[in-house]
């Protein structure tokens, strides 16, 4: 059967490998730094299932000490020159996009059909995973038909993949890293006291002020946790059932839709939300790490004002 | 109460711009301490949610295929072709591009998209391209602002597009919170009820990335 845990080892192959040729490359400074980073990584890709718990959390601590202080930054960069690249893009033509658009048709079309594939009684991939496997394997068959096409040498997939590692840098690590916060928050309780918080604060009375404190509330807390969907229980729970659905006799449906829409405004809008928001700065070589939150809050405040009027006028009995 | 000094940690960081990884790290050992769970159980704590939480990454193995095809030409060949549509501007081409990103997340086709995948590949290239086109060579600041669009763009799109298919996570999420509370809803009414901010969105981000058309042209100054 395969599971998730072969993606792992390609990761680890990956991460391991940037790190091998961060190692040998004369012409970047922080080489040594890089090859940590991406090593440790790959060690816990590779072996993080047998790991005893408190090594990963040493390991973390690892990563995060030589990002913090050393960097993970990009060494002499595109080894092919523009003109290279212009006569190169000349040569294959559309041709190019192939691979590309290869990567996610072919995971739409294995996540269609590899959840039903059996072989001796046995699923061939583990059903809970059909999506991350998909996706998997649609990176392998489309790098295959990027190798076919393009015929470069060998290694060029992975000084390729070590090059746009090394430049999306330690960023690449934190949506991760926000995961594990997340279930840290929940061990520890967090959201059952930012709901207690919430019951407290909200008087009950005016339905506006009522409905503004449920979007509002989603959007806020959604910014501090990172992620809608852990803030979505804590609010509804404490603030729109008894308030807007019990107390008001709003409708739950409309409710819960809008509310759960204007925590996703508050995920355009924070840090937090890194793989949104910050490893896309990473990706696109942007200076301010912010940039794309700059651009995206006045559509969130002006979606999270649209979102509150819905609800007010929709979803209470006239 | 105490357990919501992470909280604190996380606004703190953020808001003096210290490392984010430095930030969560911090943030993470804070809540568990402050939580009582020691020194050990609290790094034990974070090593194992790590762990659990590889799947995350899985999305950089998309790099080795991306890269190779950046190194045959692929953001040349991009520009290339919108370079030949006359009528494609940078604010047309992201507005084509969030057309199809929330039509697409609305069949639940959510991995078309991403960006690594096609935003720095294919859309940021795409954008840039035509509006050095348009308005000559960019300032960085230019150059900078249109790709954050272009990455925005791409999150926009599948946020307020994906609610409208009715087995997306948040939608499960939604029904599987009431009926805890004893409310059974249908999906297919949540993913209704998705539709009017789906529609405010593609407005209201639309208009100001044409509005990002007439303000790239003025920094241009008058044609000559």
């Amino acid at each position: 059967m395969i599971t998730v845990e072969f993606l792992y080892r390609l990761m680890g192959v990956l991460t391991g490998t940037a790190a091998v040729i961060n190692l040998r490359d004369a012409s970047n400074p922080n080489r040594h730094a890089n090859a940590a980073f991406w090593a440790l990584w790959s060690v816990s890709f590779l072996f993080g299932s047998y790991l005893p718990d408190l090594a990963s959390g040493i390991l973390i601590l690892a990563m995060v000490a030589v990002a913090t202080v050393r960097g993970v930054t990009p060494g002499s960069g595109e080894q092919q020159t523009l003109a290279e690249r212009s006569a190169s893009a000349r040569k294959f033509g559309n041709a190019l996009f192939i691979p590309a658009l290869a990567v996610p048709a072919i995971t739409l079309l294995a996540n269609a059909t590899i959840g039903r594939i059996v072989i001796g009684g046995t699923a061939l991939v583990d059903p809970k995973q059909v999506t991350l496997v998909s996706l998997g394997i649609a990176t392998i068959l489309s790098l295959g038909i990027g190798l076919a096409l393009i015929r470069p040498p060998l290694s060029a997939p992975f000084t390729e993949a070590r090059r746009l590692l090394d430049s999306v840098g330690w960023a690449a690590m934190l949506p991760q890293l926000l995961a594990a916060l997340g279930a840290v928050f929940a061990a520890a309780g967090v959201g059952k006291v930012v709901s207690m918080l919430a019951a407290g604060w909200i008087p009950g009375g005016a339905p506006l002020l009522s409905v503004a404190a449920y979007t509002i509330g989603m959007a806020l807390l959604t910014m501090l946790m990172g992620n809608a969907f852990a803030a979505f229980p804590v609010m509804t729970l404490g603030i729109a059932l008894p308030l807007l659905v019990t107390q008001l006799h709003g409708n739950p449906t409309i409710i819960a839709a809008l509310g759960m829409l204007s925590g996703f405004c508050g995920t355009l809008m924070t840090p937090m939300a890194a793989n949104f928001n910050l490893v896309p700065v990473a990706l696109l070589e942007l200076p301010d790490r912010y940039a794309v939150i700059r651009v995206q809050w006045p559509t969130a405040l002006l979606l999270l004002g649209t979102n509150t009027a819905l609800m007010y006028f929709l979803a209470f009995p006239r | 109460m105490l357990v919501l000094s992470g909280l604190l940690v996380v606004v703190v960081g953020f808001a003096f711009r210290v490392n984010p990884l430095l930030v969560v790290t911090v943030a993470g050992l804070v809540t568990g301490l402050a939580g009582g769970l020691g020194v050990t159980r609290t790094l034990g704590t974070l090593g194992h949610a790590f762990t659990e939480s590889r799947y995350v990454a899985i999305v950089w193995l998309v790099l080795p295929v991306i890269g190779l095809l950046e190194r045959a030409g692929l953001k040349e060949r991009a520009r290339d072709v919108v370079l030949r549509m006359q009528a494609a501007t940078a604010g047309r081409v992201l507005l084509a591009y969030l057309a199809l990103r929330q039509a697409t997340a609305a069949l639940g086709l959510v991995s078309l998209g991403g960006h690594p995948q096609m935003v720095r590949p294919l859309i940021a290239p795409m954008a840039e391209g035509a509006a050095e086109r348009d308005t000559g060579a960019l300032d960085d600041a230019t150059r900078h602002e249109i790709r954050a669009h272009a990455a925005a763009v791409d999150n926009i799109g599948v946020f307020f597009g994906e609610d409208i298919f009715i087995a997306i996570g948040s939608i499960l999420l939604i029904k599987g919170v009431l009926e805890q509370a004893g409310i059974r809803v249908l999906p297919t009414e949540l993913a209704l009820w998705a539709i009017p901010t789906a529609i405010a969105a593609f407005l209201i981000h639309g208009a100001r990335l044409l509005l990002l058309d007439r303000r790239l042209a003025r920094r241009a100054g008058p044609p000559a």
